[in-house]
């Protein structure tokens, strides 16, 4: 009786050792059969490791093939998170040079893969680098890895078209064109380098290998060499560029320099700059505040974001537009008494004493604003404004470095469009010398020059240096002629006594150019007088050689005063450091050079 | 002796002799292909030791089986003193391997002597329980635990092993079910597990050792840390489930060859057979061990005596227990008790003691016809 009821219960314990076995058979089917593949996926990416290696970047020149930058070796030391326990952090941090606490910081930081090495530190200097190499029984898993970073040879010159590299950004690393770029990755993020990152970049290379959970490479599966980034010619003359941003000497201000005959941007300078090398290796935050709170805005494009009154550079515009629309002819004489009245108001010539009775040319030469209030006033403001857009001004110019500002070029429909008010002639006097509503940006004086000296052609403004001849993308509708009576107003400025613009006259070569003043505040008193912040706007537009122009461009100074005196000297080493660079290049550009008629 | 001899052998267990020798071959492939050198200068030498083992193991359960194992019941007791005696001796002069002081040196070979004394722990409870009346009172299982299970367990704890602290404290609870409790010991015990739940919980939380906590939280919440403490479990669990239905091949796994997963040759080596033979592999191992239990029951039914039958189940379930918390811990659901799998796992003591298990198994199964002399 008693061993049947022991035997009952050992069949009782079978049934439910059974019962477990059934459901171990089920779990097992769970496993493998239900989730089977998903855990397949998992094992076979424990295993695989892929190992991405940057491709060399392309390298960037100017014009004439002077390199721009290169690719520096940089170091980096890592942390194979293995060795991590046998590590003194603090003995560590004292020969990296790291804070103790950020050095946990990036250790304890959850990390994706637990076998992937820690950076710990990039850019070791060469001392580092011995120091940890002379140590290297003290640290076993420290690893010194190089890698390639970007140099910027010429510093902060040209930082704004060149641009510089920045670590991919987290929104960035989401953004399918960037799948391939390993992560923490330095890639374009400004001027030329973000603009043309996807063929600079190259493509890098990768290997896949097999490894234990140790890390150890247990056999190579797969490999691809990464290939070299496309090297990138830019339009710059990166001589102009030095000897112009070197004129500009503290202060603010911009300059684009064009090929008329091309569209080619020869020179672009915004100032005050920033160092490209700061990015290179990764910025600091602090740096990186700096730079963005800096009362002088060091990161913002002057050339193409920034817009003023063109002052009496506008003058040409309203030239045009009277001889081209037959109102005036060059032989029209006006004369000024040193200002007009119209109603109530006057409007001063800015030589108080007067110029006389002036021609067109002589208006020009000298700048008289009597002429051109008569002129503004025979040919209207609406006609202005159309010209004023024919050649660039008031519109994109299609330069896709920055977002560009497009200006203001008003008329009448504007007025009663945007201020719900009727257009008053003495607004029309205003706008006929640059002055009132009238804003533009450096890059579009730059283009309106460009147009001016190559007879009324429309190019496409390109930073890369092209290798065919350029087809204008439309032809303004002004008289060749006319411009010619303009560009030979435009050479006395610079070369006739009483010229406004002889600073950037020149013994080698004619230049051609038109001085402008953009007031900030209403009185007329010579500026130096002010302090910095109330003072006028210097600007300068000039091209060269004034028969057969090769460069067109505009130089405008902040709070520099009168055009004249600041922006010219500038305009005028430009110049030079053109024409001299074009002499030292002279046999590499003789089959270089696009035929241009 | 002849006699006896040529009945013992037309009686003899072919069926557990034969599925204890093809779960060891299954065992030692297995940690051949777990441990199988992935670069030119490893050598690995588990398989070999394990074989060794395997050698002595058969030779230590022919043996056992040639003796009547009346003779286990007659010298249980000194053998039960024997057995606390290595224990004792473990804790003052064992050597200390992966946090706990487990292995004895005997000239070349260590051995863990927890793992024989699990077997003599058997003896003595199945002697024990073969004299005592049924239906047992609270005081006859109190007494019973004091003398023979109370120190075993705080020596074994001590060391600190609580795979066979637990596989002890199973083998003295289902061995005293088996004997019949009375009712009210039943609910007694039940309303002390009630009652005890929170007060043991914390004490015993308190009582266990790092690594066992991180082991319990693990299985919890396996996903909350992968890198860290959840990291054997998840492992493990892809290394079974990447096997798929058919498996990836022999010597074609790689979680455990790859150091994906820890303990692959020991504790873990479900998941390395599971891999490479995928649903239908572990499904037949599963029957197999299944086979070796059910036969075990059937011993212990058909046994000629109560000494006998309570060997034959304390064996049983012993292998039971070792089998389901073993693969419930690779299957992740049970948490991670260093318990091995019985024929399989690497470990030479383990797999000594279990084939003198399987040995005194067959004896019982073989002599079950013989009379009492």
């Amino acid at each position: 009786m008693n061993n049947k009821s022991a035997k009952d219960r050992i069949v009782i314990a079978s049934f439910v050792i059974a019962g477990l076995f059934v459901l171990f058979a089920t779990r097992l089917w769970q496993l493998q059969i239900l989730q089977g593949g998903e855990y397949k996926k998992i094992s076979t990416e424990n295993m695989l490791r892929i190992i991405k290696s940057p491709a060399p970047r392309g390298i960037i020149y100017d014009r004439n093939g002077i390199p721009l930058v290169k690719n520096a070796p940089y170091f980096y030391a890592s942390l194979i998170p293995e060795h991590l326990e046998s590590v003194n952090i603090r003995y560590l941090s004292e020969i990296l040079g790291i804070d103790s606490d950020e050095l946990y910081a990036k250790i304890n930081k959850k990390r994706l893969n637990p076998f992937e090495p820690i950076k710990l530190k990039e850019g070791l200097t060469f001392k580092e680098i011995a120091e940890v190499e002379s140590r290297r029984s003290d640290f076993p898993g420290l690893i010194i890895d190089i890698d390639m970073s970007r140099e910027y040879l010429y510093g902060d010159i040209g930082a704004h078209l060149i641009g510089y590299l920045g670590k991919l950004s987290p929104s960035q690393s989401k953004n399918p064109e960037f799948k391939d770029v390993p992560p923490e990755a330095f890639i374009g993020q400004w001027g030329a380098e973000l603009l043309f990152d996807k063929t600079l970049r190259g493509t890098p290379g990768a290997r896949v290998i097999e490894v234990d959970a140790l890390g150890r490479e247990i056999k190579p599966l797969q490999e691809k060499n990464p290939v070299k980034g496309d090297d990138l010619k830019l339009s710059i003359d990166i001589n102009l560029q030095k000897a112009a941003e070197e004129a500009f000497a503290g202060k603010s201000g911009a300059m684009v320099a064009i090929d008329p005959n091309t569209g080619e941007i020869l020179g672009f300078i915004s100032r005050p700059c920033f160092d490209p090398n700061l990015f290179a290796r990764g910025i600091s935050y602090s740096q990186w505040l700096g730079l963005n709170q800096d009362k002088k805005v060091p990161m913002l494009n002057r050339a193409l974001q920034s817009q003023y009154p063109p002052g009496s550079t506008f003058k040409i515009v309203t030239a045009i537009a009277a001889l081209n629309e037959g109102v005036i002819t060059p032989e029209t004489k006006v004369t000024c008494t040193g200002g007009i009245h119209y109603g109530k108001w006057q409007f001063g010539c800015w030589k108080k004493e007067g110029h006389g009775t002036v021609s067109l040319h002589k208006a020009l030469v000298e700048s008289c604003d009597v002429y051109f209030y008569e002129a503004g006033k025979r040919v209207g403001i609406d006609k202005i404004a159309e010209y004023a857009r024919m050649l660039g001004l008031g519109t994109e110019t299609g330069l896709t470095l920055v977002q560009e500002r497009i200006g203001l070029i008003p008329d009448t429909k504007w007025k009663s469009d945007k201020r719900n008010q009727q257009w008053y002639l003495g607004e029309t006097f205003n706008a006929a010398i640059g002055q009132g509503y009238v804003a533009v940006t450096p890059m579009q004086m730059a283009q309106m020059m460009s147009i001016v000296a190559n007879g009324g052609h429309i190019y496409k403004p390109t930073i890369v240096k092209t290798e065919t001849a350029q087809q204008p993308l439309r032809d303004a509708a002004i008289k060749p002629e006319i411009l010619e009576i303009v560009k030979s107003g435009l050479y006395g400025v610079v070369n006739e006594g009483g010229g406004t613009g002889g600073a950037a006259r020149l013994s080698f070569v004619s230049v051609g150019g038109k001085t402008g003043t953009a007031q900030v505040v209403g009185i007329r008193k010579s500026s130096h007088q002010l302090p910095e912040k109330f003072r006028d706007h210097a600007w300068f537009v000039a091209f060269a050689p004034v028969e057969k122009p090769e460069i067109a461009l505009s130089v405008f100074v902040e709070h520099g005063g009168h055009g004249g005196g600041v922006a010219a000297p500038i305009a005028k080493r430009a110049i030079e450091g053109y024409f001299k660079s074009k002499e030292m290049n002279k046999d590499k550009n003789a089959e270089n050079r696009p035929k241009t008629d | 002796m002849l006699k006896i001899d040529r009945r013992l052998i037309k009686n003899f267990d072919w069926l557990t002799f034969s599925l204890t020798i093809l779960l060891s071959v299954i065992g030692i492939m297995t940690i051949y292909s777990a441990t199988r050198p992935l670069l030119p200068y490893e050598a690995p030498v588990y398989h070999m030791k394990q074989i060794y083992w395997l050698i002595i193991g058969l030779s230590a359960m022919v043996l056992v089986v040639k003796f009547d194992y009346i003779w286990l019941g007659r010298l249980a007791y000194p053998l039960y003193a024997f057995g606390m005696l290595l224990l004792l001796i473990v804790l003052v002069a064992g050597k200390t391997g992966m946090g706990a002081q487990r292995w004895l040196n005997i000239g070349p070979i260590s051995f863990q002597p927890s793992e024989l004394f699990r077997l003599i722990f058997i003896i003595v409870i199945a002697r024990y329980l073969s004299e005592v009346k049924p239906q047992m009172g609270l005081t006859s299982v109190i007494r019973t635990f004091f003398i023979f299970a109370l120190v075993p367990l705080a020596l074994v704890l001590k060391q600190p092993d609580l795979g066979t602290a637990i596989i002890l404290g199973t083998i003295f609870l289902s061995l005293s079910l088996t004997k019949g409790l009375q009712k009210k010991v039943i609910i007694f015990l039940l309303i002390l597990v009630a009652l005890s739940v929170p007060f043991l919980g914390n004490i015993f939380w308190e009582g266990l050792k790092d690594y066992q906590k991180n082991r319990l939280v693990a299985f919890m919440e396996p996903d909350a840390d992968p890198a860290g403490i959840g990291y054997h479990i998840n492992q493990s669990k892809v290394a079974i489930g990447s096997g798929g239905f058919f498996g990836k091949g022999y010597m074609r796994g790689t979680q455990g060859p790859f150091r994906f997963l820890p303990e692959k040759q020991t504790d873990f080596i479900f998941a390395v057979f599971a891999e490479e033979w995928g649903f239908l592999g572990s499904f037949f191992l599963l029957l197999v061990y299944l086979a070796l239990i059910l036969r075990g029951i059937d011993t212990a039914l058909k046994a000629k005596d109560d000494f006998g039958r309570f060997l034959a189940a304390g064996i049983t379930f012993m292998f039971s227990t070792y089998f389901l918390i073993n693969a419930g811990m690779t299957l992740g659901i049970m948490p991670v008790v260093g318990i091995p799998l019985p024929f399989m796992s690497y470990g030479g003591t383990a797999l000594l003691s279990n084939f003198i298990a399987a040995g005194i198994l067959i004896n019982i199964r073989s002599r079950r016809f013989e009379l009492f002399y």
